[in-house]
């Protein structure tokens, strides 16, 4: 009896703080679905639809002045942009919401170093774009990308990266070498061994205190976005030990790190940032995107030093995608946003403004980098430069996990060579047992 | 006043399990308005309940956040960690026993992790600790302005670790880094303190040391305090001075205070996580590129959300868990022979 007794007043005792905290619970909840139906509820109701737009660093958009200049075309759209500085957190937690099925923004961007994995695993999650837009106005490879086997395109490109060489001419004259962007894209032509081999010569009269170039592993990204063959072959079969292209832009990435041409930072680091605006370095492969950075990090104290030249061979370092997701509430709106975005008119407005280099040909002719942009770089053609490479960069086989495949290479590997005095082959080794970690086997 | 009372009786009566002393006469409805027998009026039982119900539903809300939001997912990670999970398919998971664990056993990677977090985090709790008993001491004598300078012993503490860690980034920058700087200065080679084995762990703890010490003297003067001065009035009587008071009164006092932060500061140095982060700079979940500095957070997070391999990044985090366990007991047993020997 007594025993019962206690039962039941336990039960009670739970029912009541169940009934307590469930009521608070709610309480939060109902709060929420008002607020966010307040916001995004405008449909029905004669307000506005907010759109957001879920982002990773800086894509331009909001500095072209594109979601002020859409709202004012469209009244009855609020453009909110949700952005995510660091790519190694926006992509993870992208993930994870698509698979909830809620979280998404309306738009999201996809970095050409996730695309891949998008298209494998994450098609069903995005609405087929290649229904909604002309696909011919983007470059094939470009739309090659995004495109799952069965012919679904689940993002839109933005901007591409096609390769040039920036820089500074007045270290190239102290070292005595050619400063004539022509004559200088005509001596490493076809080949980045032959601009290594340059840098064998800078570095013979270099002005004291400068290197060649920022780091090894720039040189390897440059020199592996020309090459068709990278982690995975055409089947989507890991393939980076026996890829001809790594093998080559390892080659060369080597003779860099084992020679003393390089100011060994790390990309994306504060000694990098600071490294341009002492001018500790005299070349950087430099992808349409880095334009912007350089005029930014170098300041005032580069202007006019810097120059372009072609690179080598054509190649492409990083872009992006924007893609819609099926969870998104206001897909009709979404979808008529992605598009004006990603038109040619508003890549043209972002070059304008940012440098990010448009994916769509048609855009091309009409593209004006900004006179502060152009007076910063010598007055070099920047425009015919990045579109002459633009246009030749083959299509690559990107697989899942590229992108720590090729962290590890770069961050484990070369790193362990160049800043670590390892031999090539034991920076090969452990870039080996990482990709095994990272590849699970 | 009955009829207020049959109005109160419903909603209780409606909760399938009413309190009476009768439980099963409360689910007739015969019963309903009949005081059972022996127990006294509504007001009284209402009162009774009110007595017993009232702490548990103070309580529950955070029982019912800590099962949310700590308790599942701990047990989800255990569930995980049995399985194959990949971020990119989060429902396409695949039974694996205990190959995470077995994984992780054999790789290199993980033995590094657990050794380094061991190594760093014993360079940077123990100069720590000596470093804030000392200042305790010292803050312990009558000071001017002793406030003020309690208040910045804390401002470390109270920094954030991004902020903090960038600072130390900067100081440590082999190139035009001050400390290489002022070790040329004195004629010493520029180190690398990111690539380095030892360099990048000294670096990392000496964030770590800067940010925490400061936190743990104020707990120790907390206790110094609260030592009864006759101690060291008889202890100076019989002849000790100073340094032979701190040794003989105030260390043997301050044992369980001690105790607390060597357990607390275990805890946080099996966890460590930010520092290294944010001092590695860009892909700084490596750990450096020979993994020097990668500890067992830093290689849970890269094979969860760098990699996308949730399954052994789960098996990671259990790993974490039972290695604190081994550690909370073996800092019991210790304790105990402490409490023993006083």
């Amino acid at each position: 009896m007594r025993t019962s007794t206690r039962g039941s007043r336990r039960l009670m005792t739970l029912a009541v703080a169940a009934a307590l905290t469930t009521g608070l619970l709610a309480g939060c909840a109902e709060d929420s679905d008002d607020g966010s139906s307040g916001e995004g509820g405008g449909n029905g109701g004669g307000g506005k639809t907010t759109l957001t737009i879920g982002t990773f660093g800086v894509f331009g958009y909001k500095q072209a002045g594109l979601y002020d200049e859409y709202m004012k075309l469209n009244p009855d759209i609020t453009i909110k942009e949700n952005v995510t500085t660091r790519t190694d957190v926006y992509w993870p937690k992208t993930l994870t919401r698509l698979q909830a099925g809620s979280g998404t923004d309306d738009i999201q961007a996809i970095e050409v170093g996730n695309i891949t994995e998008a298209v494998q695993t994450q098609a069903d999650k995005f609405v087929d774009l290649g229904k909604e837009a002309d696909k011919s106005q983007w470059l094939d490879w470009k739309n090659a990308q995004a495109t799952t086997k069965d012919g679904k395109l689940i993002g839109l490109g933005t901007d591409i990266g096609p390769m040039a060489i920036c820089y500074r001419k007045d270290l190239f004259e102290k070292a005595g070498l050619e400063t004539d962007r022509a004559k200088l894209a005509e001596q490493w032509k076809g080949d980045w061994g032959k601009y290594v081999d340059l840098g064998k010569d800078y570095m013979k009269k270099a002005p004291s205190g400068t290197k060649f170039v920022d780091s090894a592993s720039s040189v390897y990204n440059a020199a592996l976005g020309g090459e068709v063959e990278r982690y995975y072959d055409k089947d989507g079969n890991v393939v980076w030990d026996k890829s001809a292209g790594v093998k080559k832009a390892w080659n060369v990435a080597m003779e860099v790190a084992t020679s003393d041409m390089s100011a060994k930072l790390k990309q994306f680091d504060k000694p990098w940032d600071q490294g341009y605006a002492n001018g500790t370095f005299a070349t950087v492969a430099c992808p349409a995107w880095m334009i912007g950075y350089i005029q930014e990090k170098s300041g005032d104290a580069g202007k006019g030093k810097w120059d372009v030249a072609a690179a080598p061979t054509a190649a492409n370092w990083g872009g992006s995608f924007v893609g819609v997701p099926t969870a998104s509430k206001n897909q009709k709106e979404a979808i008529k946003l992605a598009k004006w975005l990603t038109a040619p008119e508003q890549q043209a407005k972002v070059f304008a403004k940012q440098a990010s280099f448009p994916s769509t040909p048609s855009a091309y002719s009409g593209l004006k980098p900004a006179t502060a942009t152009q007076a910063y770089f010598s007055d070099a053609p920047i425009t015919e430069i990045f579109s002459a490479s633009a246009e030749t960069i083959p299509t690559q086989y990107l697989g899942a996990k590229d992108q720590p495949i090729g962290t590890a290479i770069t961050d484990i590997g070369i790193l362990q060579v160049e800043q670590k005095g390892k031999s090539a082959d034991e920076g090969w080794d452990a870039a080996t047992a990482e990709i095994k970690d990272v590849l699970g086997q | 006043m009955t009829s207020s009372k049959e109005a109160l009786a419903h909603p209780a009566s409606s909760a399938d399990a009413a309190p009476g002393d009768q439980p099963g006469a409360a689910g007739r409805a015969h019963g309903r308005g009949t005081p059972p027998p022996g127990s006294s009026s509504w007001r009284s039982r209402l009162y009774r309940w009110d007595m017993k119900a009232s702490p548990y539903a103070f309580i529950a809300p955070f029982f019912i956040v800590f099962g949310a939001f700590s308790l599942i997912p701990l047990l989800y990670t255990a569930w995980y960690s049995l399985h194959n999970v990949q971020l990119a398919n989060l429902d396409g998971q695949t039974w694996a026993g205990l190959d995470n664990y077995q994984n992780l056993l054999s790789s290199d990677f993980f033995w590094n992790a657990l050794w380094n977090t061991f190594t760093i985090g014993v360079i940077s709790t123990v100069p720590q600790l000596l470093m804030a008993i000392g200042l305790a001491h010292l803050l312990n004598y009558k000071l001017r302005g002793s406030t003020v300078w309690r208040v910045v012993m804390l401002t470390p503490y109270a920094t954030s670790v991004a902020a903090a860690t960038l600072v130390f980034v900067l100081l440590y920058s082999w190139d035009g880094g001050m400390i290489n700087w002022l070790l040329e200065f004195v004629g010493i080679d520029p180190v690398n303190w990111r690539e380095s084995d030892w360099g990048s762990q000294f670096a990392v703890s000496s964030i770590v040391i800067w940010r925490w010490t400061g936190y743990n003297a104020l707990i120790y003067l907390a206790a110094m305090q609260a030592i009864p001065a006759d101690l060291y009035e008889s202890a100076a009587i019989d002849g000790a001075n100073r340094w032979q008071q701190f040794i003989h009164v105030t260390i043997p006092q301050l044992r369980p205070t001690i105790l607390f932060t060597v357990v607390v500061s275990t805890i946080g140095a099996t966890q460590l996580f930010g520092e290294p982060l944010l001092f590695g700079g860009v892909s700084g979940s490596k750990g450096g590129s020979e993994h020097q500095y990668q500890t067992l957070g830093l290689y849970m997070y890269d094979q969860g959300w760098i990699i996308g391999n949730l399954g052994k990044a789960s098996a990671i985090a259990w790993s974490m868990f039972l290695i604190l366990l081994i550690v909370a007991v073996i800092q019991l047993l210790v304790s105990r022979r402490l409490r023993k020997s006083q």
